[in-house]
């Protein structure tokens, strides 16, 4: 079942459902790789509370109309309204009163939630209202879902993706570097807006399928989780999209597969996989990278440590010293050096005497600068220089034993 | 209306708003002086899985085991937020983004797949809860106030979030002093000596807390709405931390009391029969009343 749904075979809905969960999650990753960076990740939660009283106000109107209310079109325009005052709202609050965005935004959402709720509870009595099924919106329901919605799905998160191909650059170079992107000429307030408007463009699109609460995962989860693969802003941006993608692809694979699940909660518990591996397991940023770097700087610090006190004579006494140095063939377990021990510890006590040297002179200043204990001065300057160095200190002398 | 029906009816409700309403509108104060409001959104999507987990585990909806599972979920919140942020080197807001929406998916998931059939345990109720239903049926009128009988089989939730908003009224008269330090000057609250770090903890605490025994009587969106806008309107009122708390006290209670009111009775003055959302209103006119004070509060600009 599962591979089947993956693979675009369990019939026609499922099919779009699932290609418009990918398409949404890639539109939502890019996009909200840019709130990522603008560190605004938060706004999209209110924007999305936001879109209930949206919904449920198209709802009654429509229905007073005398046209059938739960025609998506003409709900998911109604939550654009809405979302696009509650977005106001946020920006007002948080740049004509005192208050920070982070109240502006738990206020927002919390309102326009809470009245949404009381429309619903509205529309619950209107005689038209029962089978409403508005209550889908909170956390998305693609089950049952009519074909005309599942096309405008897929075709929503296809115009969400170009939109976003198009607008790459600009919104890139605002993301990163406001005041570069000026200089360029780049508009800075109709690239917030084109992005906002992207951010509820994709909040819009993903009512259906993840729903309102937990559509705000797909715009924070991906960026987040690609941030630890890069740190190359096209690649960060290329990743989130990626991993929206595959999360939005086998979340709804997931659901498809067997009744009961949720696409919503699906997706973004997929996407939460993902974040989870990359934290763990991605490259140099990663907690195993970062362990493991960790480690072998702590233990290149104790073996040249420990060599300099061999070379000066002086007994070691940190226990961890001296098992590495014994490990690495260069001390007995009792701390005297070996053959190669007394070499190497010869080699790191000039490699310090030349810093030292190297660390007093101003002309040397920015190669000294990159001193930490480890790097050995070869790296950082050249033969002729280190030349002079030894000149200064003498020959080399007798490690005594 | 007479006693006869409000006291059974309107009476409990109307209590349990309020004191939930005032148990999150004052560590809410501090939320939002310290740009922390939005660990009140965390903390009251998280709660949801909690309360699933520990009803998986017990196998039944008691007091204890929901409140458990639920300080336990706000807990581990927090400490997945912090630990992303440190270790993952990601700002706060994303991380905390990550973190809530990862567990109210867990939990929604939870519950799905666990049959709650048995039991009154859903998502709905979890955002805007039972207000209305928490009646007190032994009641008759206002002569039942004094009755012994009739007292004893008052609602549960009533004591509960009394208890609680108790405690936090006793926790602010100690610490007032350390947690008004620490909030408007952190560094200088170090520098005094006092445990900054401990301070904030408790603070998340005591607010998981009061998330954790409202949301239990009035769900979730309340609690959001009743941390953060009361206190924010009162920041626009005043410059004097005591005299916003007062404030921030003020507005919980008008909005608990006009949105009962308003949304038990108002849709029978436009000339409907039903009543709404309790929840919803109460929220509702919380943000009125922000409104305003964006639009009309002596501080809405700031101090200068």
């Amino acid at each position: 079942m599962f591979f089947n749904a993956l693979f675009f075979q369990l019939g026609y809905n499922a099919t779009l459902v699932t290609i418009g969960a990918t398409l949404l999650g890639v539109a939502a990753g890019v996009t909200g790789t840019f709130l990522f960076f603008r560190k605004r990740a938060l706004v999209s939660d209110a924007i999305s509370h936001a879109t209930l009283p949206g919904v449920a106000l198209a709802f009654i109107v429509m229905v007073s109309l005398g046209l059938d209310g739960r025609n998506l079109p003409g709900l998911l325009f109604g939550s654009a309204v809405t979302a696009a005052l509650g977005l106001f709202l946020v920006q007002w609050l948080s740049t004509r009163t005192r208050l920070t965005e982070d109240a502006a935004i738990g206020a927002v959402l919390s309102v326009f939630f809470g009245f949404g709720i009381v429309l619903l509870t509205v529309i619950q009595t209107m005689s038209s209202g029962r089978q409403a099924g508005l209550e889908g919106f909170l956390l998305g329901s693609t089950a049952g879902m009519l074909f005309a919605d599942a096309i405008l799905i897929a075709a929503g998160g296809l115009l969400a993706v170009a939109l976003v191909y198009l607008f790459r650059r600009p919104m890139t170079m605002v993301a990163f570097d406001r005041e570069f992107a000026r200089a360029s000429g780049v508009n800075l307030d109709r690239t917030d807006l084109i992005m906002m408007a992207l951010v509820m463009g994709v909040t819009v699109i993903g009512l259906k399928v993840v729903g309102l609460i937990l559509i705000v995962a797909l715009l924070i989860i991906p960026p987040a989780a690609a941030r630890f693969w890069s740190d190359r802003a096209e690649i960060v941006v290329l990743m989130a999209g990626a991993i929206g993608g595959l999360s939005g692809w086998i979340g709804a694979a997931i659901s498809a597969s067997a009744p009961n699940l949720p696409t919503g909660p699906i997706i973004v518990l997929v996407a939460f996989a993902g974040f989870a591996l990359s934290m763990v397991l991605a490259p140099r940023r990663g907690l195993v990278s970062s362990a493991v770097n960790q480690w072998r700087f702590r233990r290149g610090v104790h073996i040249r440590q420990g060599l300099v006190s061999l070379a000066q004579g002086q007994p070691i006494y940190e226990p961890l010293t001296l098992r590495l140095l014994a490990r690495e063939g260069l001390a007995r377990a009792d701390g005297v050096p070996t053959d190669e021990g007394k070499a190497r510890a010869a080699r790191v006590l000039r490699d310090e005497k030349r810093w030292e040297v190297a660390r007093s002179d101003p002309a040397l200043e920015m190669a000294a600068a990159r001193y930490d204990g480890l790097t050995q001065i070869e790296d950082v300057l050249t033969e002729d220089q280190i030349s002079v160095l030894d000149s200064r200190i003498g020959p080399p002398q007798e490690v005594p034993s | 209306m007479n006693g006869a029906e409000f006291v059974p009816l309107s009476l409990t409700p109307l209590l349990i708003g309020c004191l939930a309403a005032v148990a999150c509108a004052l560590p809410g104060n501090f939320l939002v002086l310290r740009r922390q409001a939005l660990i009140g959104d965390a903390i009251s999507h998280v709660v949801l899985p909690g309360i699933v987990v520990a009803f998986l585990v017990s196998g039944a909806i008691t007091t204890t085991a929901m409140l458990l599972g639920a300080a336990a979920a706000a807990i581990l919140s927090v400490a997945m937020i912090e630990g992303i942020r440190r270790y993952g080197r990601i700002e706060s807001g994303a991380a905390m983004g990550v973190t809530f929406t990862a567990m109210f998916a867990a939990g929604v998931l939870l519950l799905e797949l666990s049959d709650t059939s048995g039991v009154h345990l859903d998502v709905e109720h979890a955002l805007y809860g039972n207000l209305e239903s928490l009646v007190w049926l032994d009641a008759t009128g206002w002569s039942s106030l004094v009755d012994w009988t009739a007292l004893v089989n008052l609602t549960d939730e009533l004591f509960r979030i009394a208890l609680i908003l108790m405690l936090i009224l006793i926790l602010l008269a100690i610490f007032w002093r350390p947690l008004a330090i620490s909030t408007f000057d952190e560094g200088f609250a170090a520098t005094l000596g006092l445990p900054v770090a401990a301070i904030g903890l408790g603070l998340v605490i005591v607010s998981a807390l009061a998330a954790v025994a409202a949301f239990d009587a009035v769900g979730s969106i309340i609690v959001i709405a009743m941390f953060i806008c009361p206190p924010a309107a009162a920041r626009l009122m005043t410059n004097r931390l005591g005299v916003q708390v007062a404030w921030s006290v003020v507005f919980a209670l008008v909005s608990a009391v006009l949105g009962f009111v308003f949304a038990g009775y108002g849709p029978l003055w436009f000339g409907g029969s039903h009543a709404v959302s309790a929840a919803g209103m109460i929220a509702t006119v919380s943000g009125l009343i922000l409104a305003l004070a964006a639009l009309l509060g002596p501080t809405r600009r700031g101090a200068h």
